[in-house]
């Protein structure tokens, strides 16, 4: 099984969201975040003082997901995350060595 | 018959409507009055019927003023809370945010105690050249009749609880200058010697019968100052410098970003702002007549050129106009049309507001960066610079028309401001806001020193950097995660 690390624009959280849903994928956890990557931030001024923001808000989504599903979620996130400026952000993929549902112990892909 | 039924009918509509007005008028009417003199059998002369309609009238007229100056003083405390205490707690960052709020709210208490203890008479009784007397210690004697000195038309206790609300907002304004790094204990101390050093001697001297300054009461240099632009923001602004100077940076200051954690905080209070101070200034004409119109009139205009003025000059320095920069040139205009705002038509109003606006972006966007002070909240490139342009702009356009304020032996109104053709009044606003900047140097110095030697002054290194909430009184402003 792999694991999904998913970093894209809050605006295309939605269309990403329904997108990994009508594929199949049932679980993933969501979380706001701040970084950058090669998108350097804004400035902002507040009585004439300048201030770079340089750390941008994010969406980071993880999920695991079965080997065989694990390329079809790649494709859905990169198609509904993408908006063609910099700053869409990043997928990552890991190998996941195991799972385990907590309330009944069940183990590998039926535990997702 | 059609006749007479419609001439019955139009009895029965008189009728009824005489009893519906008498109901009225009886419903309306105060238990306590006394039953007309025509029942106890004798029938009043004209002399007593007149002395009773001039009681009647002057009764309505004291209601009338008395209504507006109590509206007015409960408006100018809304200004300090919650309107300076949103307007700086937005501008700091949000492990101060309680901190902040609590230094305006300690100004409430703080100065309401010491204003009744001893503060007032130290204003306002006798008629010293620069400070009050010891008659009103303690309010003795400050009830329900008025002090024709001051308000001639309404209880004289109604005139000390509006001008303490004054006392109360200028300290506050103050505490913008040393945000997020002074000890409680030692602002409480601080402000305590503050009021009776440098705030009850400048209000003495121009608003206090016998006072340096006073316009209207005998003063060696009439200075005009409608509503406090020296009393209050000269002296609150240069003293909020010197603090800044005392005290040293805010750790990390300039390196570090330190943005306005909350504008919408700042945007509510400013707005508070705003519209308390149509008591601050309206409310100082004392009375609910023309003056507190024409007031609240330019203090309006005044604030809206500068609204416009600042966020203008942004726009063309900075290429967009900003939330924080309208609100500012809002407040700055506000200040800068205090001492002016009973003495000029809307026009003026206009121009002292368009001048403020400019004239405050230019201090706290480029002045205050040359010299590099921490005035964390920009109380003296906002209330020290708009004070004292608008007490000298004051002496330029303050007229005749508005306000007579100055007479000659026969009664007749002399010009008052420079375009009205007496050149010697800027003079004298000159001379206002050089004892107002005096003072304020020299006992905020002198106060400052004292309170380092007692309590010390800065909190420690890691207090500042935990943020004054916590190491100041052990509370969050937001906890959400609960």
């Amino acid at each position: 099984m792999k694991k999904i690390e998913a970093i894209i624009q809050p605006s295309r959280f939605d269309s990403v969201k329904d997108a990994l849903h009508e594929i199949g994928v049932e679980g993933m956890t969501v979380l706001e975040v701040r970084g950058h990557g090669r998108q350097k931030g804004h400035t902002e001024f507040y009585r004439g003082n300048e201030y770079t923001v340089d750390l941008l808000p994010k969406i980071k989504i993880e999920m695991v997901v079965p080997d065989a599903l694990a390329e079809q979620a790649v494709q859905a996130i990169l198609k509904a995350a993408k908006t063609g400026k910099i700053g869409d952000g990043k997928v990552f993929l890991t190998h996941v060595d195991d799972a385990i549902r907590i309330r009944n112990d069940e183990r590998g892909d039926a535990a997702l | 018959m059609p006749r007479l039924l419609s001439r019955l009918l139009l009895g029965l509509v008189l009728v009824v409507g005489l009893a519906a007005g008498r109901g009225l008028a009886q419903s309306s009417a105060p238990s306590d009055t006394p039953a007309p003199a025509s029942q106890a059998g004798a029938t009043p002369s004209t002399a007593d019927r007149l002395a009773q309609l001039e009681q009647q009238v002057a009764d309505a007229r004291s209601s009338g003023d008395n209504a507006w100056m109590l509206t007015s003083a409960a408006l100018v405390l809304m200004m300090t809370g919650p309107g300076l205490a949103l307007f700086y707690a937005g501008l700091v960052r949000k492990k101060n945010v309680l901190a902040t709020m609590m230094q305006s709210f300690a100004m409430m208490v703080l100065v309401t105690v010491l204003w009744a203890l001893f503060g007032y008479s130290l204003v306002f009784h006798g008629g010293g050249g620069f400070l009050g007397g010891l008659g009103y210690l303690f309010l003795k004697g400050v009830g329900a009749a008025p002090n024709p000195d001051y308000a001639a038309t309404i209880p004289q206790q109604t005139f000390m609880v509006y001008q303490l609300m004054f006392a109360i907002i200028t300290p506050g304004l103050i505490t913008g200058a040393f945000a997020e790094r002074m000890k409680f204990s030692a602002m409480l101390l601080f402000m305590t010697l503050w009021t009776i050093i440098v705030y009850d001697p400048m209000a003495h001297m121009v608003w206090g019968k016998g006072g340096l300054l006073n316009a209207a009461l005998g003063g060696a240099f009439p200075t005009l100052d409608f509503a406090g632009g020296t009393v209050v923001h000269v002296t609150s602004g240069v003293s909020a410098l010197v603090c800044a100077l005392y005290l040293g940076k805010r750790l990390g200051y300039p390196k570090e970003p330190m943005p306005p954690h909350s504008v919408v905080l700042s945007f509510i209070g400013a707005c508070l702002l705003w519209v308390g101070w149509f008591g601050f200034n309206a409310g100082s004409a004392l009375a609910a007549g023309s003056l507190a119109s024409s007031a609240f009139v330019a203090t309006h205009f005044g604030a809206a050129a500068a609204a416009l003025g600042w966020a203008g000059a942004e726009w063309l320095t900075r290429g967009k106009a900003s939330v924080l920069g309208a609100i500012s040139g809002a407040v700055a205009g506000l200040v800068a049309i205090t001492p002016a705002s009973g003495f000029v038509g809307p026009m003026p109003a206009l121009v002292i507001g368009l001048v403020a606006g400019v004239f405050c972006y230019f201090m706290v966007a480029k002045v205050k960066g040359l010299f590099g002070y921490d005035d964390s909240l920009d109380v003296f490139g906002v209330h020290g610079a708009g004070g004292t342009i608008g007490a000298l702009l004051t002496g330029v356009f303050a007229s005749q028309a508005v306000n007579a304020i100055y007479k000659d032996s026969k009664g007749n109104t002399l010009p008052v401001g420079l375009i009205d053709g007496n050149a010697h009044q800027l003079l004298n606003q000159f001379v206002g806001v050089i004892i107002a900047w005096a003072l304020a140097i020299v006992g905020t110095l002198v106060i400052l020193k004292i309170v380092d030697v007692v309590v010390g002054l800065r909190v420690p290194a890691e207090h500042e950097i935990q943020g004054l909430d916590l190491s100041q009184h052990g509370e969050e402003g937001y906890n959400l995660e609960v």
